[in-house]
């Protein structure tokens, strides 16, 4: 036991004496958080509008104007022909185009339908169909707003959605992002606080040193994993306040699970860390592979930014074997939804699964590496 | 020039001796995009859903068989009472809670209004917007159908329905998805995640390469030899720059061949911009090389400018959600203008003067790079 608190105590040392070092990891996630949060929004707020309008009229430009105090709408230019449009689309100058044909308002007036297109870009489906139901919203309105002569002869059932959106009623996208981004952050900074301990020691020589020594390898990790436990926690408090103080996002649930939730994720990326440079030889290789494996699934199958139900089966059950995807429901759950552990017990139950494989694995290559 | 040539090849055959980075470097991309494109997507499908039906007429039947049919959506529990809907969704495994109020036939004839509550857990992303611009679609559509008398159920009840024979309204209103007319969210993700395994492999591997050299003293001979600073850097950059198409190349048939993605535009087009686009990728991993002592630096560095130059690239999320301020910090970043590039030639085939503006930074940024890449290198000792 003393020989292992020695250990914590040479790690200590070691982050104390190198500061900067220390600064970095705890300012890092603070920073990247911060930049995250006000770059990774799916918000479509300010879409730019291209009009297409041979003949312009009374009734082309009241739907014009509605367009324009619609609050979303930018418009960008005003064409005559259509095919004046395939520059602005390619370019992406527009991302959404309405069409008028001549006779728009005569048409109006005598009760013939009037024409009307709406071309939108939809290289990105997401966006392409939330700018097409706003167009929708627009023209409904404008139908609405036309005296009776033009409006249908008796008024057809409508079905009138009233929408709630619970757990994030302002559809803030920094509420849905931050909590993820917490968690992708920490991975990332967790595993390189691993690499930089074990393989300093590599480098150094000094691992064969600790081989050796009556420490067992069990020790070895809990020495080497103590202290930066300690930093990462840091981190998750400092990643929590700035989330509360710069973005807003609500924390509905209990502080003190949070926490306990962080440090357990933090515990599952420091175990992984180590399993992978216990594991591999060469710094190129375990490099590349650490960042191949945790960079790109860490966001995409985390469920961070693109949600897990939406994935085809094969990977939702890969998504299993992702921490981040148990913590980002947490994070999600506790702050967002203010539920406790009688809801997120499961999520916690495989995170702290994950976490006792990874240490028994780490554990266990340690031992190889002694024979 | 024969230097260049000599060096070149030591280049290609440390490559091509080591077997498992080759595979690294060729093969997990490949995996990566199979993998991970069809992870990257927003559609909605089988989205669980708990009706709570409190009217329980034939109209509101219809409505919920008409949520069930239309492929978007799963039932997963139909309960008399909102509360199972509202555990559901606390617990997660319940997407939206559509309640169906008391009245809603009587009101739907009497008033021609019938009003339906849809809970949604905006807990799920972005993708909650969506799921709620479904329901409301599904809800037209239905109420439309009844207009219409299409359904048997308007006939049998007859003039208890006092809405009068199918109109056109007042407009006709096509819609027209430009470009990605079936909404085809990998169609949409392949060209970007390419740009995006370029760019790590690119980048890291060329950062990687020289604080080898350093570290292992070999830069040092190199050094006294009567190579100049440019013949040293092209001859270093040659073999990851031929990597990087043969990736470009490799991911191009998987997107074709496997994910139907379309190739509208010029290909010659796109591999210009690859080959400019690697240079600057290429170059950003040479000046990080310069900066530090040793690989493992090479490798922090490159990590962190990697993921912000993703994740504020577009790839993942629209550059036009972002902040304002965020949004023009991104115009410096590369990979956000090789990712509009790729995007425009594939999907929208998109010419040379669509991209003129996106490729001419790029250009910029690779003369840029270069220079200060070649200034920060010194062959000297130190």
């Amino acid at each position: 036991m003393t020989s292992l608190r020695g250990l914590i105590h040479k790690e200590w040392l070691h982050i104390r004496r190198d500061r900067r070092t220390a600064a970095v990891l705890v300012a890092l996630p603070v920073v990247q958080v911060l930049l995250f949060g006000y770059a990774i929004r799916t918000d479509v707020d300010d879409v730019r509008l291209a009009v297409v309008d041979p003949a312009p009229d009374s009734a082309t430009i009241a739907l014009r104007n509605r367009f324009a105090s619609a609050g979303v709408f930018r418009n960008v230019a005003v064409v005559r022909r259509t095919e004046e449009l395939e520059p602005l689309f390619g370019s992406g100058v527009a991302q959404q185009a309405i069409v008028f044909y001549p006779g728009f308002a005569q048409d109006l007036g005598q009760g013939v339908p009037a024409k009307l297109l709406i071309i939108t870009d939809a290289t990105e489906p997401n966006t392409a169909s939330l700018l097409q139901s706003y167009a929708q919203a627009v023209v409904d309105g404008y139908v609405r707003s036309l005296p009776a002569s033009h409006a249908r002869p008796a008024p057809a059932p409508r079905i009138v959605p009233q929408v709630r959106m619970r757990f994030n009623p302002t559809h803030e996208s920094s509420n849905l992002f931050v909590p993820g981004l917490i968690a992708f952050v920490l991975t990332i900074i967790s595993s390189l606080m691993t690499a930089i301990s074990l393989t300093r020691e590599k480098e150094t020589g000094t691992m064969e040193a600790l081989l050796v020594s009556p420490l067992r390898p069990w020790e070895i990790i809990v020495g080497k994993v103590t202290p930066y436990l300690a930093i990462g926690f840091v981190s998750v408090v400092a990643v929590l306040i700035e989330a509360r103080l710069v973005f807003h996002v609500p924390l509905r649930g209990s502080v003190v699970l949070l926490l306990f939730e962080g440090g357990l994720y933090i515990l599952v990326s420091l175990a992984f860390g180590i399993l992978i440079s216990a594991r591999t030889s060469s710094q190129r290789l375990a490099m590349m592979g650490t960042l191949l494996a945790t960079m790109l699934p860490n966001v995409l199958l985390s469920g961070f930014i693109f949600p897990v139900e939406s994935m085809p089966r094969a990977l939702q059950l890969l998504a299993y074997a992702i921490p981040g995807r148990w913590f980002v429901t947490i994070a999600r759950g506790i702050m967002l939804k203010g539920v406790g552990l009688e809801y997120l017990w499961p999520q916690t139950l495989f995170l702290a699964s994950i976490a006792a494989v990874l240490l028994t694995a780490s554990v266990r290559s340690f031992n190889e590496r002694l024979e | 020039m024969r230097r260049i040539l000599y060096l070149t090849q030591a280049e290609v055959l440390h490559i091509v001796r080591d077997r498992i980075l080759l595979a690294q470097v060729l093969i997990v991309p490949v995996v990566q995009l199979l993998i991970l494109s069809n992870a990257a997507t927003f559609e909605i499908h089988n989205t669980p859903i708990h009706i709570v039906d409190l009217d329980r007429t034939v109209v509101s039947r219809g409505l919920v068989s008409h949520l069930a049919a239309n492929g978007h959506f799963r039932i997963v529990e139909a309960t008399p009472s909102a509360d199972r809907g509202d555990e559901g969704m606390s617990r997660g495994n319940v997407s939206m809670v559509v309640v169906i109020p008391r009245d809603f036939e009587a009101s739907l004839v009497r008033t021609g209004v019938g009003r339906v509550q849809l809970l949604v857990n905006a807990e799920k992303g972005s993708a909650a917007g969506i799921v709620q611009s479904y329901a409301a679609q599904v809800l037209n559509q239905y109420a439309n159908e009844l207009a219409s008398g299409r359904r048997p159920l308007y006939q049998a009840l007859g003039d208890s329905m006092r809405w009068g024979p199918p109109s056109s309204g007042p407009l006709e209103v096509r819609v027209r998805p430009r470009y990605n007319e079936t909404q085809n969210y990998k169609h949409y993700m392949v060209p970007g995640i390419l740009v995006g395994l370029m760019t790590i492999i690119g980048t890291l591997l060329s950062a990687q390469n020289i604080a080898r050299e350093k570290e292992l003293g070999t830069l040092e001979q190199l050094n006294v030899t009567p190579i100049t600073r440019g013949q040293f850097i092209i001859a270093k950059l040659l073999p990851f720059w031929v990597l990087g198409l043969v990736e470009l190349s490799l991911g191009l048939v998987v997107g074709v061949l496997v994910f139907g993605i379309p190739v509208r535009g010029s290909v010659p087009l796109l591999y210009g911009v690859a080959a400019i686009y690697l240079t600057v990728a290429l170059g950003i991993g040479l000046w990080i090389s310069s900066l530090v002592e040793t690989q493992q630096q090479a490798m922090f560095v490159t990590f962190f400018i990697v993921i912000i130059y993703l994740l504020m690239s577009g790839l993942f999320t629209p550059i036009d959600s972002m902040a304002p301020w965020v949004r023009s910090v991104t115009e410096v970043n590369p990979v956000r203008h090789f990712v509009t590039i790729s995007r425009a030639i594939l999907m929208k085939g998109a010419g040379p003067a669509e991209i003129a503006q996106p490729f001419l930074i790029l250009a910029v940024s690779a003369l840029g790079i270069l220079t200060v890449a070649v200034r920060q290198y010194r062959k000297s000792a130190s």
